[in-house]
């Protein structure tokens, strides 16, 4: 609404194709932007308070519970933090596995946000189903297929798709065995022809031609494309091991959300995700990805977040390229879990979920049982520099009706994935312009 | 003759993972013929709408564990025909139901640097505690076939065909290896809803009852053998503990093993 002194709020009460409840606000003053909110109304669960007195074992199928939408990447970041407790490493096949189950949710999770989340916001539709039916339907189908090859993945390894039960601390309950990955092997080669199409289709979308000089922030491995392993590295210099996390990032609680936000120590904001790990890792895609990226016009740095959709693009058939050769190269393993003894230690370890950075402490006593639990999830950390995107990359269309205000904030904001099922500890627009 | 008006379909969201809801866009092969047979009116996860009118069939994702959340539920039964439950959190109350026998302001105190910032209710409930509903669809998560066996029941008219036996059944049905009597392993399939399909005693784990108690579950025999393999009162205790923590005869068998 505007009133006479040229002030008005432009708010969004529930952002839709999100995960979670969220809701943002936007405040003008005079032809200005004078503050942003992002705002997570998701209500607490309380998940680090209950894991206190649980078993270690139990913490990968408790906090797969944080997030329907990427329970691997909780159940990733739980095993690794807890095995970096007891001192042992997973090698070798079962290390693999990992990396493969991840391909599949990698692919799930940014199929569903590319192609029936974000692509509306692109082709100026309310969600995928109006979509589809306005002409749009062999790219919503494709993309259906592109995310049931992703599921096929986590539900041969996991069990099923969603909170699946087969990842356990030191490896697996069962492995597959070599023979049965050959209708898997089928169903990927058809995924990677829908997935560098799906590049090509998103590649082609109009992006507003905006730019910040993000820190990006992601793990960062010699030889791989990050997921389970590696150090945690910044655009602005930073390299450190995943147990310093703690000293070079923070979380507040601000008094509009239900989502603790993340910054760097000197209180500066930075994003993780797709952008992040892309900028970071480029030349460690593989050689079809890389391909791929340089003919949708991505070069090897990308500072356009509205371009991210393309990067989620890149990454989904990155992931399909990887998960073909995993399981091309796969050796059925002499046990599915690896031996330990629990020990009164403190466990750390990050990985890249869909969104970004995940990461997980634990203080265990002697018999394993969680002391203390903290879980830091990616959209808590990119929850500031959503706000600056806000406040930065709509100054230029403030004449603009409200409803191309906000929907254009909604793309904004998507940009992120935000999952704010995971970040409450973690929206709703609201544009106030006095 | 004029077509049918097709049914309203909102699919709403309270304390939860998300996951229940993703199961209908996880139904890849089947998502367009759905949304072909019923007015996807209001799913916020998928789609920009706003929540106004009246529904044949709401799906209901969540547990109640703030002040809104209690009321939105009575605003949504009042404006919905079928009113169906979609996973352990909306019908048990879910894992956030651990703080029901916990002190929710220490909880708060760990996990928030401002409680004063937070507003939460001292439990977390399932919607049955708030209004009738007319269907409950087990599971953490749903069974994505069993959900479009729910909603396409609905839409006929007929009961949908999801048995209340045990976990246990569906087992022997699928010809695995009992768990518990080859390798000693706890498992909980004879006192748990099927609906899974026996998944875990599958992939050479015991059941970890995320679909809940079955219809008339003998809690206290199957603790009883639990005990005979070695299994001590914690073990039990949390076994009981965990998604559907909070439905009546797990909380009851939970508690008599000190939780």
């Amino acid at each position: 609404m505007a009133d006479e002194s040229g002030s008005r709020t432009i708010k969004v009460d529930l952002l839709a194709r999100v995960e979670g409840e969220g809701a943002f606000k936007v405040v003008i003053r005079d032809g200005e932007i004078v503050g942003t909110q992002f705002r997570i109304f998701e209500p607490p669960r309380f998940f680090e308070a209950f894991l206190r007195g649980r078993a270690y074992s139990e913490a990968p199928d408790i906090t797969a519970r944080i997030c329907g939408i990427c329970p691997i990447a909780y159940q990733m970041s739980a095993v690794h933090a807890m095995e970096d407790a007891f001192g042992i490493k997973v090698g070798g096949p079962l290390r693999d596995l990992r990396r493969l189950v991840y391909c599949g949710e990698w692919i799930e999770s940014h199929t569903l946000h590319v192609a029936m989340l974000h692509a509306p916001d692109f082709l100026g539709f309310d969600g995928a189903f109006d979509m589809a039916a306005a002409g749009h339907q062999d790219a919503v189908r494709m993309a259906l297929d592109l995310k049931k090859a992703g599921n096929a993945i986590v539900a041969f390894i996991g069990g099923r798709e969603i909170h699946p039960i087969n990842i356990r601390v030191g490896g697996f309950y069962k492995v597959p065995r070599k023979r049965d990955f050959a209708p898997l092997t089928e169903t990927l080669k058809a995924a990677r022809e829908h997935a560098l199409n799906l590049v090509k289709w998103t590649s082609g979308f109009d992006f507003p031609d905006h730019e910040r000089d993000y820190n990006f922030v992601s793990l960062l491995h010699d030889a791989e494309y990050p997921m389970n392993e590696g150090r945690i590295a910044s655009s602005g210099g930073l390299d450190i091991d995943v147990g310093d996390f703690n000293r070079h990032f923070r979380e507040e609680h601000v008094a509009h959300s239900n989502a603790l936000q993340g910054f760097m120590t000197d209180g500066s904001s930075y994003l993780c995700g797709p952008l992040a790990r892309y900028n970071l890792n480029h030349e460690r895609l593989s050689e079809m990805a890389r391909q791929a990226a340089k003919d949708a016009g991505l070069g090897p740095s990308c500072k356009n977040p509205y371009r991210s959709i393309i990067v989620r693009a890149v990454e989904i058939l990155y992931a399909v390229d990887e998960a073909l050769r995993i399981i091309d190269a796969y050796q059925e393993p002499d046990a599915p879990c690896v031996a330990y003894e629990p020990r009164s230690s403190t466990g750390y370890a990050a990985t890249e979920a869909p969104r970004g950075l995940l990461f997980h402490r634990y203080r265990l006593e002697a018999n394993g049982t969680i002391a203390e639990a903290q879980i830091v999830p990616p959209t808590s950390q990119n929850q500031p520099s959503i706000e600056e995107d806000l406040s930065s990359f709509i100054g230029d269309i403030l004449d603009q009706p409200e409803d191309e205000i906000r929907l254009r904030c909604e793309q904004t904001i998507r940009n992120y994935d935000p999952c704010i099922s995971c970040a409450t500890h973690f929206l709703k627009l609201e544009i106030d312009r006095g | 003759m004029t077509p049918r008006k097709k049914p309203r379909l909102g699919v709403f969201k309270f304390s939860s993972c998300d996951g229940c809801q993703l199961s209908l866009l996880d139904c890849e092969d089947e998502l367009l013929a759905i949304a072909g047979a019923v007015e996807i009116a209001y799913f916020p996860e998928a789609t920009r709408a706003d929540d106004k009118g009246e529904y044949d069939i709401a799906l209901v994702e969540g547990s109640v564990t703030t002040p809104h959340e209690a009321e939105h539920i009575l605003d949504i039964r009042r404006r919905t025909g079928k009113l169906i439950t979609i996973g352990a959190c909306a019908t048990s109350g879910g894992i956030q139901a651990l703080r029901n026998l916990a002190d929710v302001a220490e909880y708060t105190s760990v996990v928030y640097a401002r409680p004063d910032f937070i507003d939460t209710l001292e439990t977390s409930t399932p919607i049955a505690d708030h209004v009738k509903v007319d269907f409950e669809l087990r599971g953490c998560p749903i069974n994505k076939a069993q959900l479009i066996e729910v909603i396409t029941a609905h839409l006929v008219g007929r009961r949908p065909a999801t048995p209340p036996h045990a976990t246990c059944v569906e087992c022997k049905l699928a010809g695995h290896v009992c768990v518990m009597v080859a390798h000693g392993t706890p498992c909980l399939g004879p006192v748990t809803h099927a609906g899974c399909g026996a998944l875990c005693p599958g992939y050479d784990r015991g059941c970890y009852g995320c679909f809940g108690p079955k219809e008339t579950p003998n809690t206290v025999s199957l603790t009883s053998q639990l005990s005979g393999i070695g299994a001590d009162k914690q073990t039990i205790q949390r076994l009981f503990s965990t998604f559907n923590t909070n439905a009546p005869a797990f909380r009851k068998e939970a508690s008599r093993h000190g939780g």
